[in-house]
């Protein structure tokens, strides 16, 4: 039996999102800038990707760039904006964003002239700090980029807090949010209302994965990361990847229909899953206060074993979770996240989410214990 | 469990175990966060190990252990180079990481043994574990697994030692391995070959000019950059004499900023830290004959064990101190006895 709980890296595709992308790999396979009928065919159907993405994220189809996923729009989110910028000028963000953010506020700072990069810490949930961040806000600020919720441990951060204090004590800052661990769980269209800049991925949502989308407020200056054809309103140059936008739409909105439902029952899930293994291992603890994270995330941390050895264990018995950061290499990178919140050693993720069953859970609940019970002891009997 | 370093030789090691019908799962070690181009640290390497193991059928995990390996190898190999020894990282390496930490996590993930790619045999006779040379000579590694013992000979089994290099690439290369062909690695893995040795000690340590004193006179006899970098043993750098014979270091003393120089530099015997002398399986008697090698592929030196002395038959280049000498069976010249640091 394979408990998948893993939802926060990659959630599985949604059967009605293959169906419905599967036509523009198949017989639907216009270019959406040719002129001729099949060319419109493909991109009628872009275009109906674009309204619903916009619809359901509250924006504007002109105000939303299909991208290859979330990282690129995170990407083109920094460095577009602070290509565009009138003038140099510190990048603000959480200490806990993900390095589709983190690296490419680094690389500015590196490169580009004037620009600096600063790391607002946070509280021992992992939301960011808001008065150490409105101390580093000022006029100087060209971005602020505090995610909507955090990838590992799945704790929501205080946009609308963010946002106002930006607002007022950086007025020439704009504000980007990542929004992909959100964007399954939460009405973006008002979580992520007046940020500038929102983006999201497809196959956090049941969609496929290398697509994704960067909505970006109109007027926000931008200049593109690839050059090209002058697609998405010059914003993102290349041949439209239709496939992946109607994955999006199809799996942004299938997420959304069942989402108050789903949110019940996977948060029920979550807490079983959460209260179980700190009643069965001793030493388990909650990385953050539930009450502030995600309904699909349950991050845990055992005392006294190596957690590179534990998810191998894990491997073995069919439980798929993740360690948190993984480096190039695929090895375990002590994690940033757990460090900004002032938790040593590693932890162990695992995210649920629309496939997720109670089945899972208790299997988990089987093997988790069992595999720290050897870990802590002497060593699993051989095979 | 195998090591896979991304190279030919663990690569074949694990096709041989599943090969063999054992259950085998890759890990590779993730050993270094600097910057590198050869040995067992890159992302290349690690894509390597995982190829070869999607190939095999067999699951690969990926440890990182770059925590340990700096704090147990690297740290201690700069801080030898900084006192004027001349360390053996592979060796620490081998002892510290792949043989105790990783053999260790081995076990607790109850895996019955660790396989590697060295080239050496482990064989069992009366219950007791040997460690004998790998058939290829030209690739025996049996020098840089010489400090194993019992405890640890008894969970690892080293796949290749039987088989001679070509053969290993041969039998890569018929089950397509990507790994076939890849060369050697050569140096020491975490540093970069850009870089070099200097370069990487320089922006560790600091790197102090010394002079070169002959040995018989006591005379100033020309300088070096960095004393810290200088082998006991050394003829480059070290000049010629009056009478235009080679010279060599002959001592290194890194506080006063010294190398002494000398024409011959042969010693009869050399002393072993008595707390890094380990033994196969107990040690030799005082006087015993035994044969040593005191480098990778260095020449096999008859000698006699005594007083915790290697004392050589015929006179031998120097062994600087931090050398690793590894100690052979006098009647049986494949079988390791035991090792220890030089003093």
């Amino acid at each position: 039996m394979i408990a998948y709980l893993d939802h926060a890296a990659s959630s599985p595709l949604r059967p009605e999102v293959l169906e419905a992308l599967a036509p523009f790999l198949a017989t639907q396979f216009g270019h959406p800038s040719s002129s001729h009928r099949v060319g419109r065919a493909a991109r009628a159907a872009l275009e109906e990707a674009r309204d619903t993405v916009a619809r359901l994220l509250g924006a504007e189809p002109k105000e939303v760039v299909f991208t290859s996923g979330g990282s690129e729009a995170d990407n083109l989110a920094v460095l577009g904006v602070l290509g565009a910028a009138a003038r140099p000028g510190r990048v603000v963000t959480s200490a806990v964003e993900h390095p589709a953010v983190r690296e490419p506020a680094r690389a500015a700072a590196r490169y580009l002239p004037g620009v600096e990069h600063v790391e607002a810490p946070v509280d021992a949930d992992g939301a960011v700090d808001l008065d150490r961040l409105a101390d580093m806000l000022d006029e100087q600020v060209a971005l602020v980029s505090v995610m909507t919720a955090n990838n590992e441990v799945g704790t929501l951060q205080p946009l609308a807090d963010v946002l106002t204090l930006t607002r007022r004590l950086a007025p020439r800052a704009l504000v980007h949010t990542d929004a992909v661990q959100a964007a399954p769980w939460l009405d973006l269209a008002t979580v992520t209302a007046g940020a500038d800049l929102v983006s999201i991925s497809a196959h956090k949502l049941g969609g496929p994965k290398g697509a994704g989308a960067l909505v970006v407020s109109e007027g926000t200056p931008l200049r593109p990361l690839l050059h090209g054809g002058g697609q998405e309103r010059e914003r993102r140059g290349g041949t439209h990847d239709v496939a992946g936008a109607v994955g999006l739409a199809t799996a942004l909105a299938a997420a959304v229909a069942g989402r108050e439902e789903e949110i019940v029952r996977v948060r029920a899930l979550r807490d079983r899953l959460a209260d179980g293994l700190v009643d069965l291992v001793p030493g388990a603890a909650e990385s953050a206060d539930r009450r502030r994270v995600l309904p699909g995330h349950c991050h845990v941390r055992f005392a006294g074993v190596d957690h590179e050895e534990l998810l191998v264990l894990l491997d073995d018995a069919g439980v798929c979770a993740s360690g948190g950061s993984a480096c190039a290499s695929g090895a375990l990178e002590p994690s940033p996240v757990l460090a900004a919140m002032g938790l040593g050693g590693g932890g162990v993720r695992f995210s649920l989410g629309w496939t997720t069953t109670g089945t899972e859970v208790e299997h988990a609940l089987e093997v988790v214990p069992k595999a720290v019970a050897t870990l802590a002891g002497a060593g699993r009997p051989r095979r | 469990m195998v090591a896979m370093s991304g190279g030919v030789d663990s690569s074949v090691a694990a096709a041989l175990l599943v090969a063999d019908g054992h259950e085998v799962v890759g890990a590779t070690l993730k050993l270094w966060g600097g910057p590198s181009d050869s040995g067992c640290c890159s992302v290349a390497d690690v894509d390597d190990a995982r190829r070869v193991a999607q190939q095999l059928g067999i699951a690969h995990h990926v440890f990182n252990f770059t925590e340990q390996f700096g704090a147990q190898v690297v740290e201690p190999y700069v801080d030898a180079h900084a006192r004027g020894r001349t360390p053996n990282p592979c060796i620490e390496c081998n002892r510290h990481v792949k043989f105790d930490l990783l053999l260790e996590r081995a076990r607790r993930l109850g895996f019955d043994l660790l396989a590697t790619g060295h080239h050496a045999r482990v064989a069992v006779e009366d219950g007791r574990y040997r460690l004998r040379r790998g058939a290829d000579p030209a690739k025996d590694q049996s020098y840089v697994l010489s400090m194993l013992g019992q405890a640890a000979l008894a969970g690892v089994v080293f796949p290749v030692g039987a088989l001679t290099k070509a053969e290993v690439r041969s039998h890569a290369a018929a089950l397509g391995l990507r790994t076939a062909a890849k060369p050697d690695s050569q140096d020491v893995c975490f540093i970069h070959g850009v870089e070099g040795r200097q370069g990487f000690l320089g922006r560790r340590i600091d790197l102090h000019p010394a002079t070169l004193v002959d040995a018989g006179t006591g005379e100033t006899v020309g300088s070096v950059d960095a004393v810290e970098l200088v082998t006991v043993g050394q003829r480059r750098g070290m000049g010629h004499s009056t009478d235009g014979a080679r010279r060599y270091a002959v001592a290194v003393d890194v506080s006063r900023r010294r190398v002494v120089v000398g024409a011959d530099p042969s010693v009869g015997e050399v002393a072993l830290d008595p707390t890094t002398v380990t033994w196969v399986d107990g040690p030799l008697p005082d006087g015993a004959p035994a044969v040593a090698q005191v480098s990778a592929h260095g020449r096999p030196a008859p000698c006699r064990w005594t007083g915790g002395r290697v004392v050589f038959e015929a006179p031998q280049r120097p062994v600087a101190p931090g050398q690793t000498v590894a100690l052979y069976h006098d009647g049986d010249p494949d079988a390791v006895v035991g090792a220890g640091v030089a003093a």
